[in-house]
């Protein structure tokens, strides 16, 4: 069934599409009546923003709407663009190359067939046991032993983060839950969507209301504030929208609730690989966000999470 | 034309580059751009950055045995980017830098590599003389300095397969040359000038 002949998937569309067209309008008019000073500075970086999320959101719902094998391509594509960003401030040398071009070329896409021939039993340990196991068996094979452990648990990490964690967003698309079958795009919007809107209000409810830091040896921009009621208007968005999921409306806050909170530590936990490397961004990819790690870091902690306890508590079979 | 474009496009896309005009504008003045060099996708990206027009005009030097070695990559730096092809060890008939002084009467501009053969990552070797005696016989051809990053990590020495990581180039201000600067203090210079483009 295509999605689109799911009216609910249409509705959950129109939604994002009408947030993003009030966003613009209002930073239309923020730009068009502040000349300078700190409101236009943000405006600024609002439009930026939400035009990049203009060109993501039209690219990830058209690839929901072509089917499940465009939408795993999609992730694909990001994975690599999200590794290649997170490799290359890595402390690599020319001896992890070959390792490198195993994880590109071979490791990445594997993972990605495995899931698109939803072989749950093999994808779910493909990375965590045999690219483990490869990975410094790759780099000792080239005999180059400066700061081993360092680079290997670089590359094991990367590909974790950015595409074994990934990679369970078109994963979703093929649990078999009872009851809610063809409706699975709906699923993986829901959970991309309440984790971008977190992140999302959490910026803005930080600029606004925002006064005492969390991390600030971390992050400079993540407040208290921000954090509370991002995290709080994300998960009222979550539990209003239960209806288009399998989920109770409890169960949809809860889940809701636990995603947006995994994006807050995905957040973090790149903010401090971050800092730690001396940048700001991970990219330049996506004006206004950074690269594409920087907007997809709270996806990544998030999404696994959501497939686990879907999978767990809701799905049958593989 | 076409292939040029998709070549460029593709070359772009495999190392991730940024172009970072940082002392310069992309102008199509007749130039010089010298630039340390880690890898063999150096010549090729550095061409790829410019812009469309600028790189009609500007032909990478590069090393004869390395390009001629095969029909695909003979098609490349032939037909594609127009390399001016050198011998690494100079051959008794012709000096290397006649064809580079043929390119500059022509109005072409050059991506040379003043450091000659490849060094290990990082480190950047003493500059040959020929840049020097480019910029004495062609006074009136800017110099400008270009730092490319990662380039080594994406295709290190003795690599086939580039990874798809993301390449940083930055393109300096004019390098100027001083009135009765010798040959040594004039590369010692150039190179310090690549240098510094390193540290920003």
């Amino acid at each position: 069934m295509s999605a689109l002949a799911d009216h609910e998937m249409v509705q959950l569309l129109a939604w994002v599409t009408g947030i993003l067209v009030v966003v613009s309008i209002v930073t239309g008019i923020l730009r068009a009546t502040h000349r300078d000073g700190p409101v236009r500075e943000l405006a600024d970086n609002l439009a930026l923003r939400t035009r990049s999320f203009w060109i993501v959101f039209i690219l990830f719902a058209g690839a929901l709407v072509s089917g499940e094998i465009v939408s795993t391509l999609l992730f694909m594509v990001l994975s690599v663009l999200a590794l290649r960003e997170f490799l290359t401030l890595a402390p690599v040398e020319p001896g992890d190359h070959r390792a490198m071009v195993w994880t590109f070329f071979v490791i990445t896409p594997l993972q990605y067939v495995l899931v698109a021939i939803h072989w749950y039993g093999l994808y779910s340990i493909m990375i965590p046991v045999w690219a483990f196991l490869a990975i410094p068996t790759l780099n000792a094979m080239v005999g180059d032993s400066h700061r081993f452990l360092e680079r290997t648990a670089t590359l094991q990490w990367g590909l974790m983060v950015c595409v074994y964690c990934v990679s369970f967003a078109p994963a979703l698309l093929w649990l078999h839950i009872p009851g809610y079958e063809g409706q699975n795009p709906k699923l993986l919007l829901y959970c991309v969507g309440i984790v971008q809107l977190s992140d999302f209000l959490q910026f803005i409810f930080g600029k606004w209301l925002g006064r005492h830091l969390m991390a600030p040896r971390i992050s400079p921009k993540k407040t208290w504030e921000g954090f509370l009621l991002g995290v709080g208007c994300a998960t009222a968005v979550g539990t209003v929208l239960w209806y288009m999921t399998p989920f109770r409306a409890w169960q949809a806050a809860l889940l809701s609730l636990i995603v947006a909170l995994m994006g807050v530590a995905g957040g973090l936990t790149m903010s401090a690989i971050k800092r730690d490397r001396g940048v700001k961004d991970f990219g330049t990819l996506l004006p206004g966000h950074g690269g594409m790690l920087d907007r997809i870091d709270s996806v990544t902690f998030s999404v696994p999470v959501f497939f686990h306890l879907t999978r767990f508590f809701f799905a049958k079979g593989t | 034309m076409a292939t040029a474009e998709i070549l460029a496009a593709f070359a772009r896309f495999i190392s991730g580059a940024r172009p970072r005009w940082t002392g310069c504008r992309p102008d199509p003045t007749q130039r010089i751009y010298f630039a340390n060099h880690t890898s063999h996708l150096d010549a090729v990206v550095l061409w790829a950055l410019l812009p469309p027009p600028l790189r009609a005009r500007t032909r990478p030097v590069a090393a004869r045995d390395y390009w001629l070695a095969g029909p695909i990559r003979r098609h490349l730096a032939v037909r594609c980017f127009h390399a001016v092809l050198v011998d690494r060890v100079p051959q008794h008939h012709q000096h290397p830098l006649e064809l580079l002084d043929v390119a500059l009467d022509e109005g072409d501009s050059l991506i040379l590599f003043p450091e000659g053969g490849r060094l290990r990552a990082a480190e950047l070797a003493d500059f040959r003389p020929g840049l020097w005696h480019l910029a004495e016989r062609h006074p009136d051809v800017e110099l400008i300095p270009v730092y490319l990053r990662f380039f080594d990590r994406v295709l290190p020495r003795g690599a086939h397969f580039p990874v798809p990581l993301l390449t940083d180039v930055v393109f300096g201000s004019p390098f100027e040359r001083r009135e009765g600067e010798g040959r040594d203090a004039f590369l010692v210079r150039a190179r310090e000038a690549v240098l510094r483009l390193g540290a920003t």
